[in-house]
């Protein structure tokens, strides 16, 4: 089964002609990922790597029957390319985009507030299920198909986990990035209860960072609802007070935001929470054995 | 981007909001000439008060009440060219180069003079603005949700439908308002807010927000800070930054495109990614040394960009060991290797020990440049290998 996306996603490019567009819709192209088209207002029309490109996300739904969308387009355009495919009906949507203004997210997020749609991001690396669908910017390669899921707020940090995680011997379900802005579609808890109640996941790593109360409000969903081993780790143990550390949503605010204060709460709700960042995988393995 | 406050009261009162009158000064000759200007439209004394990016100026020595032009030149001689020490700056506090002169508005009235906290800013759980206020102004407003949270109030405002009308006036009400006072703070919240929305910013705190003995309401102090994504909309917004406010390193490290925060520490680092470098900072600390910054070289690592990061790190001489931690997913390791190498050449004379982890695409190969470049650097693959290498080094 796996989560948000699998072989059978139909997936379209939000800004297929652009340069990160082309490039990265040809890696998930050659990764094996179902695209089926592209959306460029303007170019509707034109074929584009093979696939079609359309003037509007409801074109794109009508002739291909997408229902996955992940979205490349410039910040200043991003938000609205969000409410556009949720509107036309896209279940899942991924916003690669950094840099989106604060206010045009806090408008996107209330239009999409009660549709049937899922938003991954904005400013994250997106979702890979390995083997069957990749519609992200990750490298594949370091992925295997397995039943260890992870949910992450970072890029890099993620492929670490990931790469551990395979080094192990173990492989993932499904990997989601879910971003570090500070307004995001899907959070921490939400992206480790679908985790929770998927079947083919057995276990979930949880890499969380300074700033916000997402992290918290997952440890509370496991304390209360969970069945899995769940992983945690919480990146920025030495950022200091009030200073941005990259991302926008990555600042330690009051005195219970920081990293520690994290742990602690991670630990009590029964999350087994790694400090070093070179342990994540080490620690699921010996979970999962 | 933050802005002093002589500049975001300029932004208030184009959107209606009220502040005192008040003129910046470079020098304590400008800062007499201003309070004669103000004295001679009335003001009874003035206020000197340094504009730095920080708060707790006036514990620092940083605000001072001047009564006749004798003492606004003696506090802005003081002022002007102090480090300012607040509990918001480093050890070294910041130099002062301007102070505002602003008129005295606490002068005798029918009503008695109140002082309130407002701010605006975006919750992060509800993703929806705030309005935040107290009637406890003037003081840290953390400590007053510690102690008294009762007098700490919340008003959500809907993305789509905006402020309306009756949330302005509850939160008048709520500062146990009446009369002329009630409606100066109806029109108070009002263009606050629209100054918010109409900025983008991320913050503004006023406080206090002054009710004068005359009912008006005003803005005494204010803290603006913008939010950076959206500066395109406001060229006359990011005319306004102060560079001086920056850190000098920082602000280079901007112009390389690589995000750089200068810390205390001991071990340098240069990471590809926010999160990772996050991390990797506190994989420095396990093994016992300090980082000394915080450094995203970004999604290219290139010769050039990682020439660039050693630079800036290299500046700060507390530095006794650099951990170049990579994870190559598009792009491939060896590259990144024959990147340090050219990087390392370049540069010359590099005291430091370096430690390179390049972990992703071509790791193996990437590991033999390194180890084969007779430069003194020390190689690593696992994220282990590299905290191990940073605890030989710092031992």
């Amino acid at each position: 089964m796996s989560v948000l996306v699998n072989k059978d996603s139909k997936v379209i490019v939000q800004g297929i002609t652009g340069k990160e567009g082309t490039f990265h819709a040809t890696q998930m192209i050659e990764y094996g990922t179902n695209v089926v088209g592209g959306v460029t207002p303007g170019k509707g029309g034109q074929i584009h790597l093979d696939r079609p490109v359309f003037n509007t996300v409801e074109e794109a739904v009508k002739k291909v029957g997408a229902d996955v969308s992940i979205i490349f387009v410039p910040p200043r355009f991003a938000a609205e390319a969000i409410m556009e495919a949720a509107n036309a009906g896209i279940k899942v949507v991924v916003c690669i985009t950094e840099g989106i203004p604060v206010q045009d997210m806090v408008i996107a997020k209330e239009y999409i507030k009660d549709m049937d749609v899922t938003l991954i991001g904005p400013n994250c690396p997106g979702v890979i299920t390995p083997g069957e669908a990749k519609v992200g910017i990750m490298p594949g390669f370091i992925h295997r198909k397995g039943r260890v899921g992870i949910v992450s707020r970072s890029g890099t940090l993620t492929y670490e986990a990931v790469d551990q995680v395979t080094k192990a011997g173990m492989g993932q379900s499904t990997c989601i990035g879910i971003g570090g802005d500070p307004v995001l579609g899907l959070t921490t808890k939400m992206a480790v209860e679908q985790l929770m109640n998927d079947p083919e996941t057995d276990g979930i790593i949880m890499i969380g960072e300074i700033g916000g109360g997402m992290e918290a409000e997952a440890a509370r969903y496991v304390r209360d609802y969970g069945t899995k081993p769940v992983v945690g780790f919480i990146a920025g143990q030495t950022a200091p007070k009030g200073r941005k550390m990259g991302h926008a949503g990555a600042i330690v605010g009051g005195k219970d935001d920081t990293a520690a204060a994290k742990m602690q709460i991670l630990a009590e709700c029964g999350v087994h929470v790694v400090k070093s960042p070179a342990n994540i995988g080490q620690k699921m393995a010996e979970l999962l054995a | 981007m933050n802005l002093h406050e002589y500049q975001g009261k300029k932004l208030l009162s184009k959107y209606g909001v009220k502040t005192p009158k008040g003129i910046v000064a470079k020098t304590p000759e400008e800062a007499v000439a201003a309070a004669k200007e103000l004295f001679a439209e009335g003001s009874k004394g003035c206020a000197v008060k340094a504009q730095i990016h920080a708060g707790g100026r006036g514990k620092g020595g940083g605000v001072k009440i001047a009564k006749n032009l004798e003492e606004v030149k003696a506090h802005a001689s003081s002022i002007l060219g102090m480090h300012l020490v607040t509990p918001q700056t480093s050890k070294e506090g910041k130099l002062v180069r301007q102070v505002l002169i602003e008129e005295n508005v606490f002068v005798d009235g029918p009503s008695e003079p109140l002082e309130f906290y407002v701010s605006v800013l975006m919750d992060r759980e509800k993703h929806q603005n705030v309005i935040i206020y107290s009637p406890k102004g003037g003081m840290n407003i953390e400590q007053v949700a510690e102690e008294t949270p009762e007098l700490v109030f919340k008003e959500y405002i809907h993305p789509a439908i905006g402020l309306r009308p009756f949330q302005a006036s509850k939160i008048a009400f709520n500062l146990g308002l009446s009369g002329k006072a009630l409606k100066e703070m109806v029109v108070f919240v009002k263009s606050l807010y629209a100054a918010f929305l109409g900025s983008d910013a991320s913050l503004f705190e006023i406080n206090p927000c002054f009710k004068s003995a005359n009912d008006e309401i005003m803005a005494i102090d204010c803290k603006v800070a913008l939010d950076d994504s959206a500066l395109y909309r406001h060229p006359d917004l990011e005319a306004l930054h102060d560079p001086f406010e920056d850190d000098p390193t920082e602000l280079e490290a901007k112009k390389y495109d690589l995000n750089y925060v200068n810390l205390d520490g001991n071990i340098g680092c240069m990471v590809n990614g926010a999160g990772l470098a996050m991390a990797t900072m506190d994989m420095i600390k396990l093994s016992g040394g300090e980082p000394a910054n915080f450094l995203d070289v970004g999604g290219t690592a290139d010769a050039e960009r990682v020439e660039n990061a050693f630079r800036i790190i290299l500046k700060d001489p507390k530095v006794e060991a650099i951990l170049v931690n990579i994870f190559g997913g598009i792009v491939r390791c060896d590259r990144v290797a024959n990147g340090i190498v050219d990087a390392y050449n370049n540069i010359g004379d590099i005291k430091v020990p370096i430690i390179v982890r390049l972990q992703g695409t071509n790791a193996d190969i990437a590991k033999k440049i390194i180890d084969n470049s007779g430069l003194n650097v020390i190689s690593a693959i696992s994220l282990q290998d590299a905290a191990n290498a940073v605890a030989q080094v710092v031992k």
